[in-house]
């Protein structure tokens, strides 16, 4: 597919929502003034690129931004700081405008009478559960239909680096070749928000700074997302 | 009042661990500055000084106006150096934090108290025209150690700048375009820099601290000092103790940095020189 740049407002063609899904940046309402057809029109709200994928049912149809601003969405993995608690919940920090709810019911085996424990500071990873913009965004760290935490709850030890909402989406793609470049050189845990953070850990502190150098260069530019330039660059900071 | 969040607590674990270990999360060594990249804009006396991610703009402009009746022979030098939202979330409009007045009056003490530039050489006619010089100041982005940034962009600005030829017959000023008259450049005195550590509990101090690194650190010292080896301002506000015996290598240390800092400016000046055409004829 050609790569087209849409801007906010512009109108787009798609065909009928029954065979796409819509994802952030695009909006639909329906025609109004005109009783001849009842179907609906697609506006962009974002300036990006148009990105599709076919999926298994239904094609997916999304824009594509260079944002640094993260806006919660539901079902967004995210990385939060918890910068308060209260009586039955904490505050996290998500990086959106508004601080999100952490329910403390909302982890793996927790009951009223045991629940975790969780201080100020402490870096957690979670699932955007709601999010509207009129509310408070409400993040969760289990999976409410397992009822276990599934890699989410509290990150210990490692570091956090910030890079761009784009990067963060793209290394969630399975064939994007940056993790498979360090992993090729490095053992290391890794978990991604979309909002802009990630959480790293490897066995050393020198191992983890490696890593956290070909990432802000990735970010940043100035490396090119190559296996060899990868694997060059990771030797050149390990040594 | 915006401020910022503290970072995570394995932020800090981490930082301090790898400070341990004499590493630093952009892989420079404890006593190591970022790259200092300046770059002079159409306008003489325009520079942007960037250290990695902090970003400061300089511009020198001057006026004509009257001395003071009890320094009739002394010129003036104005720095302006409001930080704006701009730079970072933490700061905001019409409202100065603490961070801000420390930045603020430390370069008010490295620019104007230590007499970088000749004031006196300022005087067009005594008691009556003397040049003003304004230096505003723009925090483009904040990333850790405004203040070095800062008078560093000063410096190479005040530097880079020209003021107009003048010429005095009897009472008259005929002040010459620069197509006219080649612009005659400042007369300065030396050329004092800041450069700034950070200190954590137990470990050897840190030069050029990033962001994180400030907001982590239990304390920081700023020195201003010139090529001459001479110590202009030293200033620590608050933060752990330090002994006698410590001062005196980190500012060996500092001594060493300025001169290749007044080296990178001096060459940059240089670069511009050789392709900003100044000269009439």
């Amino acid at each position: 597919m050609s790569q087209t740049i849409v801007l906010p407002g512009d109108r787009l063609y798609l065909p009928e929502s029954s065979f796409v899904t819509l994802g952030p940046g695009i909006a639909s309402s329906s025609r109004s003034g005109n009783s001849t057809s009842d179907s609906l029109i697609f506006i962009a709200t974002k300036l990006g690129v148009l990105s599709s994928v076919k999926g298994k049912e239904k094609a997916r149809i999304w824009v594509e931004t260079r944002s640094k601003r993260y806006i919660p969405a539901q079902k967004d993995l995210v990385i939060g700081t918890i910068i308060a608690r209260h009586a039955d919940g904490y505050r996290v920090d998500i990086g959106s405008a508004q601080m999100a709810q952490l329910d403390a019911l909302a982890f793996e085996s927790a009951t009223k009478r045991s629940k975790p424990n969780l201080k100020i500071g402490t870096l957690v990873y979670g699932r955007v559960t709601l999010a509207n913009r009129d509310m408070d965004p409400e993040i969760e760290c289990f999976d409410p239909s397992t009822g276990k935490s599934e890699g989410f709850g509290e990150l210990k030890e490692g570091l956090m680096v910030e890079c761009s909402l784009q990067l963060c989406r793209q290394l969630l793609k399975p064939k994007y070749p940056l993790l498979l470049a360090l992993a090729s050189q490095v053992k290391f845990e890794i978990a991604i928000g979309l909002n802009g953070r990630i959480w790293l850990k490897a066995s050393s502190v020198g191992e983890t700074i490696a890593l956290k150098r070909v990432i802000a260069g990735v970010n940043e530019g100035k490396v090119k997302v190559e296996k060899d330039e990868i694997v060059k660059l990771v030797k050149e900071y390990l040594a | 009042m915006p401020r910022d969040i503290d970072p995570p607590t394995i932020q800090r674990d981490f930082v301090l661990k790898a400070l341990s270990e004499g590493k630093r999360l952009d892989g420079r060594l404890p006593l190591e500055m970022r790259e200092i990249e300046l770059e002079f804009g159409a306008e003489l006396g325009c520079c942007q000084c960037r250290l990695g991610k902090t970003a400061v703009l300089a511009q020198v402009t001057a006026t004509i106006v009257k001395p003071r009746d009890d320094r009739p022979y002394e010129g003036f030098l104005l720095i302006n150096s409001e930080i704006s939202p701009m730079a970072s979330t933490a700061y905001e409009n019409g409202r100065s934090s603490e961070d801000e007045l420390l930045i603020t009056r430390m370069l008010e003490k490295s620019i104007r108290r230590t007499e970088a530039v000749d004031r006196e050489a300022l005087c067009i006619i005594a008691g009556d025209k003397v040049w003003q010089l304004r230096l505003t100041l723009h925090f483009l982005s904040d990333s850790g150690n405004l203040l070095d940034c800062a008078s560093l962009a000063s410096m190479a600005a005040l530097r880079h700048f020209r003021k107009p030829e003048i010429e005095v017959i009897g009472d008259e000023v005929i002040i010459h375009s620069p197509e006219e008259r080649a612009p005659v450049p400042l007369s300065m005195h030396h050329v004092p820099l800041c450069v700034t550590f950070a200190y954590f509990e137990n470990l050897p101090p840190i030069l050029d601290p990033t962001h994180l690194e400030e907001s982590l650190c239990t304390g920081t010292l700023s020195i201003t000092l010139n090529a001459q080896r001479e110590i202009c301002v030293l200033s620590k506000a608050g933060g752990s103790a330090l002994a006698a015996s410590e001062m005196m290598g980190v500012i060996r240390v500092g001594v060493d940095r300025v001169r290749q800092m007044v080296a990178t400016v001096d060459k940059a000046l240089e670069k511009d020189r050789s392709i900003r055409v100044i000269e009439v004829r």
